[in-house]
């Protein structure tokens, strides 16, 4: 097993990535293009939700994508976390192309990445804990670490024994967003993680989303009301009718 | 090496089929749906069965073996639209996609969870065809093996098409549409086993389970094979 | 900007492309088609003498038998085609899968149909549950008929195909083991076996079933391609409808983006 692996990317010479075993080496990774998308084209039914997305992300940005609804920032997250292939394009994620659903490791490039969408993606008859823990057990994560990440979402211990379907909206959204901050994803991809929560909840999301920066990993949030997000990105990007209309630094 | 990565992926598999499983199972414990509504429900078309045969005893102990896996069919149907809503209300099953599990590993864990109810709900029919239809089971090895062999084939074909219908909008109406004649061999095989374990008709029951075992590889092998194309696309 | 390149430019079809399903071949095809019809008919009704055994009910066996090949060899063909989506992405095999199963359907209704009318002045019964091929039809028949209604869901145009594949690939699999369990099951069957093969059949009735064979394979052929050309020009007509789509999403992304 080689230890240490130089491999040229795409363009040989802009980019060397720097791996020990599987994982890129931390101090190379702010140089790694983490998003790069060209001509993007995804079909939602028959509908082009993204007619050509041309998006490049490094690592440890923390970028805001805003639009009207139905620009479809949504659909960007989605393909960015592998769930929806392209209609056609270029598309790579993680040093994973995304483009085809023959690529190896497309498992692999999923198990890196933290989707929270407009759905929870939560079992509605488990429990909070039961629900964190069956996404760590999954993604080989301790499942002792579970309580850590609910605390710091701060949900009370006494709902954490309660199943998810009788949770209110911001207290399931806030579970979604533990259990992604359990699973300490290399890109975060937010769809509106404001939605639906306190003034003091939205301050921990926050949070969240600066120590994920600083800690090296990516963010991506989607959200319509820009205000509120625009302090913490290190970019903003604006979409319509499926396109980036705007990609100011 | 190579030997041991395949290895241990094989380990991997079947400890998330596990893990898929075991969720799978705690849900249906917890909302009680097996017991509280499936089994009712076989009642019932057992029941049914009786009034429709005009509680002629000779006729319904001869047609047992048949009504019985008539019964089970209907069972899978809804067990099946039970497991496969679950991982399509709030996109739930997201949370396996984006934890890697391989998706082979997500259908053996379906299947198997389907498989324990439908076991559950063919034990209490037996106990219903025995106090409702008078029949007496001669052999009881050939009744457990029955049900185990074409219970598996039965929650492999429904787990398979459950997957294949999940993100339809006409997937209560299509499931059954799709299941009922690729599952006919099942219905043949399982009542002609019972028939003989029954001892309504003098066939040779165990020569059925090789085909009812067929029948369950097959469609095990194909579900674990195109399960991951039909979560990608569907 | 990239054009978008949609998906069926991708694997040509050999007459190239046209706004019609017909084409210069299908027309030949078609006109031995029919010939070939009124050959069959003719020959069939007034050429063969009736049975000794099955009298007039014999002239059946001219649609029938040649109806239940070509429904197996459409019915391989999707599979084929089911097989070829999921392993290569093949659209090509994937329009044919689709083709040949309506067109199966259509045969396999038709075997059935004349099968039951042979069978009421011949067996004295419409339908013999003991009768292997006769069930082990029927129950391919209810299989196509689910996957014809899976290929009609509509939605997205690839989750589709993957469906309609899968379905096709669990029929044709399974096939195989219900023809067995009915086998097993049923234990006597009144189907003759192939009188073609056993030389007890008369020359022009011999002569008649083999060219009613070739008559339908052709008929079931032309069919297909017919069906096939729809399948594609269905296929580009939405390719169309996405370009106009992305040009409207452009305009509109480049009217907020102004001026630039």
């Amino acid at each position: 097993m080689t230890l240490l692996k130089v491999r040229p990317r795409v363009e040989p010479g802009v980019e060397l990535e720097l791996r020990v075993g599987r994982s890129p080496v931390s101090t190379y990774r702010h140089r790694v293009a983490v998003i790069r998308l060209r001509g993007v084209i995804v079909l939602l039914e028959r509908f082009p939700a993204l007619a050509g997305v041309d998006l490049h992300v490094d690592a440890g940005e923390i970028i805001l994508v805003r639009g009207p609804n139905g620009a479809g920032k949504s659909t960007l997250l989605g393909c960015c976390a592998g769930l929806r292939r392209p209609h056609s394009g270029t598309a790579t994620v993680l040093g994973c192309d995304i483009t085809s659903d023959r690529t190896p490791g497309r498992a692999e490039l999923r198990r890196r990445v933290g989707l929270l969408g407009h759905d929870t993606a939560l079992y509605d008859d488990l429990t909070v804990t039961e629900n964190l823990e069956l996404g760590a057990r999954a993604a080989r994560v301790p499942r002792r670490e579970a309580p850590g990440a609910l605390d710091r979402l701060a949900l009370p211990s006494r709902l954490r024994t309660v199943p998810v379907g009788r949770l209110s909206a911001g207290q399931r959204r806030r579970t979604a967003l533990a259990a992604i901050a359990l699973r300490r994803p290399e890109l975060w991809l937010l769809d509106e993680p404001h939605g639906g929560l306190d003034r003091p909840s939205r301050r921990i999301v926050d949070e969240l989303i600066v120590e994920a920066a600083t800690s090296g990993a990516t963010v991506v949030v989607a959200s319509h009301e820009s205000g509120h997000v625009a302090g913490l990105a290190t970019r903003t990007v604006t979409m319509t009718a499926g396109m980036v209309t705007d990609d100011a630094a | 090496m190579k030997r041991d990565r395949g290895r241990a992926l094989g380990r991997d598999m079947w400890r998330d089929a596990g893990l898929v499983a075991g969720k799978d199972l705690r849900i249906e414990w917890r909302s009680r749906a097996t017991l509280g509504q499936i089994v009712p429900f076989a009642g019932l078309v057992l029941v049914l069965f009786g009034f429709a045969l005009d509680a002629n005893r000779p006729t319904l102990r001869l047609a047992t073996s048949g009504l019985f896996w008539v019964t089970a069919l209907f069972v899978t149907v809804v067990a099946v639209q039970r497991s496969s809503a679950t991982e399509t209300s709030d996109s739930a099953r997201r949370m396996l996609l984006l934890a890697g599990i391989d998706p082979g590993a997500i259908f053996v864990g379906k299947a198997a969870a389907v498989a324990v109810q439908l076991l559950v709900v063919e034990l209490v029919m037996l106990v219903g065809v025995v106090v409702l239809y008078g029949a007496d089971i001669e052999s009881i090895p050939l009744v457990a093996a029955t049900c185990l062999v074409a219970t598996a084939g039965l929650a492999a074909t429904g787990s398979l098409l459950g997957a294949l219908v999940a993100g339809v909008r006409a997937r209560e109406t299509i499931l059954p549409i799709l299941l009922l004649p690729v599952a006919a061999p099942v219905l043949i095989g399982a009542t002609r086993s019972f028939d003989d374990a029954l001892g309504s008709v003098a066939v040779n029951g165990w020569a059925w389970l090789g085909l009812l075992g067929g029948f369950a590889v097959l469609n095990a092998v194909v579900g674990v094979g195109t399960y991951a194309t039909l979560l990608e696309e569907a | 900007m990239n054009e978008p390149a949609p998906s069926v430019a991708d694997q040509s079809l050999d007459s190239g492309t046209s706004d019609t399903t017909g084409s210069r071949t299908t027309f030949w095809l078609g006109l031995v088609v029919l010939v070939g019809v009124v050959g069959v008919a003719t020959l069939g009704l007034f050429g063969v003498p009736a049975d000794d055994v099955q009298a007039d009910a014999v002239r059946i066996m001219f649609v029938h038998v040649p109806a239940a090949i070509c429904t197996y060899v459409a019915f391989g063909l999707t599979a084929v085609g089911s097989l070829m989506w999921l392993w290569r992405r093949s659209v090509w095999w994937d329009i044919t899968a689709h083709a040949a199963a309506e067109i199966g359907v259509l045969l396999c209704g038709l075997t059935l149909a004349t099968g039951m009318l042979w069978g009421r002045p011949t067996w004295g019964t419409y339908w013999e549950w003991g009768d292997v091929r006769l069930v082990t039809t029927l129950v391919l028949f209810l299989i196509m008929v689910g996957y014809l209604s899976v290929r009609s869901l509509g939605g997205d145009e690839a989750a589709t195909s993957t469906r309609a594949g899968v379905v096709g690939l669990v029929g044709a699999l399974n096939l195989p083991i219900v023809n067995q369990s009915v086998n097993w099951w049923a234990d006597r069957t009144l189907h003759q076996q192939s009188s073609l093969t056993d030389g007890k059949i008369e020359d022009l009735t011999l002569f008649t079933v083999l060219l009613s064979i070739g008559v339908t394979g052709l008929a079931g052929l032309w069919l297909i391609i017919h069906r096939f050309r729809i399948g594609w020009l269905e296929r580009e007509l939405r390719a169309a409808d996405l370009h106009d789509a992305l040009e409207n999403q452009r305009l509109e992304a480049h009217r907020f983006r102004g001026p630039a």
